[in-house]
């Protein structure tokens, strides 16, 4: 079938739209773009279906760089942007490429919003604890006592976990993936891809100008596997060089165990991103350097009927009990009277 | 079953009916008293008597203000005539006033010698001083210039449903319908729509439909057998053009019009909104038109609704919001979004009294210059205004015709008088509405007469290609070979990419700036009621439409030179309104606001226009329309 061939054929250089990049020199967008380039083209969704939608700053330059349907909208509306746009046309692939600024800050009550209604979203946040664009305030995920411009002494704000968020939020996918693990980044993608509902991935980014080394704990190679660790559906979760360490359950906090000395990965947690319930995910969203090492990999994947098709269900079951609405019987829904 | 009409088994007609041409009533209570169903019952019920009618429910903010009190009235006003009336009536023939509170703060509207149905029972010494009263008006004398009929109808109404074993609770909450039942013989009204509305209403609750039903025969047998007046009025048939009506509210037309503009351009409508009063019943009437295509989106805050209608536009359907003002205030910056990106997005502002919260449930017209003005940048929209309830219909239509017509938005501007308001509404012939043509751009053959890619990703397409008209192409996701970017940075001129120069910038300042001034070829002239020139032209925007033409047609009957024009298209205007108005000497601009129309007109043709600005949460009364002219005339 023609179709199918030419949609085999699709490679990420065709993704790519004629526009120059303008990111920073070693910013962590370019290879989040590349990864997504390249999570895309082996989809079997043809070009034309893809739709990005972003709102302001940084990241949200994104769909200027892909060649599909894009739009760059305004600060922190792109969910809901988003959201009229798959109500309209549930057949189109939509993600939505957001910030820690525009996704938490302006545009946080559209993310929660959009989660929980679980619209058939792809929502991507670059999360570089830094507002890059306007040129270096903290942003709502930055750490206690990080010094910019807005906080010479150090910032005060307590900072929000964007996965705990989405979580509360009741979130259907949840994942953390980061801009230098390439293969893990695009392997989240296709997984968020996959998935029939609001998909929600947060993508730790390096700023280079205003934040540079603010995951270097997550992503150095001589030290990240002691503080990052990897989830795996059904499996304990386990960490370290060595893969000596768990984390294990003490009453209902965790802790990190080392394995021996009478402890045995029987012991240990064990990741199941299937659960009913989010609560082992919003555990684990909330274990953060230096005290636990970092989850990575999906947090959350459940199935839940999402707005768009319940609501066409409604509509299309009313249509065939009914039958499709006429305006001569919409123009006489009230009693009439005829004028001789 | 059949339902037994007092007024058709009479056998013999004791009191004598006067045949009067109209009349104007109001029915005021607390705000738990049902006097908005009882208010609505009287319209519907004189509407298919054939009557013109025009109404103005007045309601105060709070659900349930403190029982009795003056922040608690509620008030249904209705002008039902045998001729074509345009306003819910300056002065009151009748007002019925369930408690002091109502009597207080409704009797300077009702003309002297005018009827005054009161609930007896509601003036014990508690209700007095709830309302102020240190004497009881019954008694004291005050009231000797009306035709008091004073009815016990707390007690009336109990005793009528004493027998169905209701609460005393339940047996109140039907008074209102006794009260009705007595409006309805003094005006010789049919009980048979109230009694079918009752059965639908209340069927499955067989003991509140038989106590309903009692209360409304008890209420008119009352008045038929005390002889509570020495006579009762009739209002015959209008004499309005021939053909199929129905009753129709501003909110009630928008949604239909909304319905059948979606319809005659092929595009599914998604309206997406933020509940905010007076505009809340959109959504709640569209929301139950799924058979239709509509699809609705309760959103999250204001700016989603604009925002999820943005999407929808973008996504090739029809994406329609609506609010107050506070909702257009959120809205802004996306407005301006779909103004750069152009878009088609209708955005309907139902006017409230302002500033911020203002008057929730009281109208203005005070969002004009918002809607013109309110947006950073050079932001031109297009601005679009019904003038009656039933001609938010047209209006409605015609925004969807303009928006995707022109590739941009158009902020319709309704109020809370048209909105809650009602009159007649001749049904349109659906094979008769005019089809709104629909362009998506299409890879090789391009769209509006422009060329764009070939379709197999090597040529490009160019979003901001435009045709004569100025207007660019609507290319929909989906669509293979159109792939393309828009966004809320400036655009260059033909391809759309992103440009910050500076020559360019100015380019498509203006280029978006003539755009909407072309609409002015593609809407029609305004027109003038009375001579084309003379002594005063009495110019007007929106909801007023009522009550200035009724001002000039009295004036024009004394023989006075005076026109009467209303803008129903608010920018661009008419392409001959300057020369209209320069026919005239004189030009008065009534407005409910402080003058924003008049600024308007007054910048753009030099015009030195006479404002008449009344900004009380009400509509004029056209006799304040009528001495402003006379004014006019004299000076």
């Amino acid at each position: 079938m023609s179709t199918l061939t030419a949609l085999n054929t699709l490679t990420p250089k065709d993704l790519a739209s004629d526009q120059e990049v303008r990111w920073c020199p070693g910013c962590g967008d370019y290879s989040i773009l590349a990864q997504m380039k390249k999570a895309l083209a082996g989809l079997g969704i043809p070009r034309e279906k893809f739709v990005f939608i972003s709102g302001i700053g940084c990241s949200s330059r994104f769909p200027y760089y892909m060649n599909t349907y894009g739009f760059h909208t305004i600060h922190g509306r792109a969910p809901a942007i988003a959201t009229g746009l798959k109500l309209a046309r549930p057949d189109l692939s939509v993600w939505v490429i957001t910030g820690d600024g525009d996704g938490l800050s302006i545009g946080g009550n559209h993310l929660i919003h959009a989660i929980r209604r679980n619209m058939d979203l792809k929502i991507i946040l670059f999360n570089n604890e830094i507002y890059g664009l306007t040129k270096g305030q903290y942003s709502p995920t930055s750490r206690i006592g990080t010094r910019t411009k807005s906080s010479p002494l150090g910032s005060i704000d307590t900072p929000l976990r964007p996965l705990s968020l989405a979580l509360g939020a009741d979130a259907t996918f949840v994942a953390r993936t980061l801009d230098v693990d390439i293969n893990h980044l695009t392997e989240t993608l296709k997984r968020a891809a996959a998935h029939k509902g609001t998909a929600f991935v947060e993508v730790y980014q390096n700023c280079k100008i205003f934040n540079d080394g603010v995951f270097e704990y997550a992503t150095d190679k001589s030290v990240k596997a002691e503080n990052v660790l990897h989830l795996q559906h059904g499996r304990p979760l386990v960490f370290g060089k060595d893969r000596n360490k768990g984390i294990r359950l003490h009453g209902l906090n965790p802790e990190v165990v080392e394995l021996g000395n009478g402890i045995a990965l029987d012991d240990l947690l064990v990741h199941d991103e299937k659960a009913s319930e989010p609560s082992l995910a919003y555990l684990l969203s909330r274990m953060v350097y230096p005290d636990f090492p970092e989850c990575v990999g999906v947090f959350r994947c459940v199935e839940r009927p999402t707005y768009e098709d319940v609501l066409n269900k409604q509509m299309n079951d009313l249509i065939a009990t009914r039958g499709a609405g006429k305006l001569e019987d919409l123009f006489a829904s009230d009693e009439t009277w005829v004028v001789e | 079953m059949t339902v037994l009409n007092p007024s058709t088994t009479r056998t013999h007609h004791p009191i004598p009916v006067e045949e009067i041409g109209e009349a104007t009533i109001r029915l005021a209570g607390d705000s738990g008293d049902g006097m908005q169903l009882a208010g609505t019952q009287f319209t519907h019920t004189s509407a298919l008597l054939g009557n013109d009618i025009s109404t103005l429910p007045d309601f105060p903010a709070e659900i349930r203000a403190p029982a009795g009190t003056l922040a608690g009235v509620s008030g249904f006003q209705i002008h039902f005539s045998s001729n074509d009336i345009h306003t819910p009536g300056d002065q009151l023939n009748t007002l019925v006033a369930m408690n002091p509170a109502a009597l207080k703060t409704n009797l300077k509207d009702l003309e002297p010698g005018g009827i005054l149905v009161v609930n007896a029972d509601a003036f014990g010494t508690g209700d007095l001083h709830k309302a102020g009263y240190e004497n009881n008006p019954l008694e004291d004398g005050s009231l000797k210039n009306y035709r008091l009929i004073a009815v016990p109808i707390t007690k009336l109404n109990r005793e009528a449903v004493s027998e169905l074993k209701l609460s005393t609770r339940e047996a109140d909450r039907c008074k209102n319908f006794f009260a009705l039942g007595l409006v309805y013989w003094l005006y010789e009204r049919s009980l048979e729509p109230t009694l079918r509305w009752i059965q639908s209403k209340f069927g499955k609750n067989p003991a509140v439909m038989e106590a309903n039903t009692r209360a409304l025969k008890a209420g008119y047998n009352y008045g038929e057998t005390t002889e509570a007046m020495p006579v009762h009025y009739r209002v015959t048939r209008a004499k309005i053009p021939p053909g199929r009506y129905r009753k129709i509210t501003g909110n009630e037309a928008l949604a239909i019009g909304l319905t059948a503009a979606s319809k005659q351009a092929g595009l599914p409508l998604v309206y997406a909104s933020y509940p905010i009063t007076p505009a809340s019943d959109i959504l709640h009437q569209l929301s139950e038109l799924k058979r239709y295509g509509v699809r609705t989106l309760q959103a999250e805050d204001e700016i989603a609704a604009i925002a999820a209608a943005v999407g929808a536009s973008f996504a090739g359907t029809l994406g329609v919001t609506g609010t107050s003002g506070p909702g257009i205030c959120l809205k802004s910056e996306a407005i301006g979004l779909a103004v750069m990106t152009e878009l088609p997005v209708v955005v309907i502002d139902v006017q409230r009294g302002g500033p911020s919260t203002g008057l929730p449930t009281k109208t203005e017209q005070a969002d004009l210059l918002q809607a013109m003005f309110g947006r950073n940048g050079e932001c031109p929209v297009c601005i679009v205004a019904p003038c009656s309830p039933a001609d938010c219909f047209q209006m409605a239509f015609e925004a969807v015709r303009l928006a995707v017509g022109f590739m941009t938005p158009v902020l319709l501007l309704s109020d809370g008088y048209l909105a809650n308001g009602a009159e007649p509404w001749l049904i349109p012939d659906p094979a008769k509405l005019p089809k709104i043509p629909v362009r998506f751009a299409q890879p090789h053959t391009g769209s509006n007469g422009t060329s764009n890619g070939a379709g197999n990703g090597t040529a490009t397409f160019h979003p901001y290609e435009r045709d004569a008209r100025l207007v660019r192409p609507w290319a929909v996701p989906g669509t293979a070979g159109l792939e393309h970017r828009i966004g809320g940075l400036e655009k260059e001129d033909i391809t759309g990419n992103v440009s910050y120069d500076p020559a360019n910038h100015e380019h498509m300042v203006h280029t978006r700036a003539q755009k909407i001034a072309n609409i002015a070829q593609e809407i029609p002239e305004l027109s003038v009621m009375g001579p084309s020139e003379g002594d005063v032209l009495v110019l007007g925007w929106g909801g007023t439409y009522g009550s200035i033409v009724t001002a000039c047609q009295r004036a024009q009957r004394k023989g006075w030179k005076v026109a009467q024009a209303h803008l129903r298209y608010l920018n661009p205007m008419p392409r001959n309104t300057g020369e209209v108005l320069k026919r005239y000497r004189k030009v008065l601009i009534p407005e409910l606001n402080g003058g924003q129309l008049s600024m308007l007109i007054r910048s753009t043709y030099l015009v030195d226009a006479v404002g008449l600005n009344k900004i009380q949460g009400k509509p004029f009364l056209v006799s304040e329309i009528e001495a402003k002219i006379e004014e006019l005339l004299r000076s």
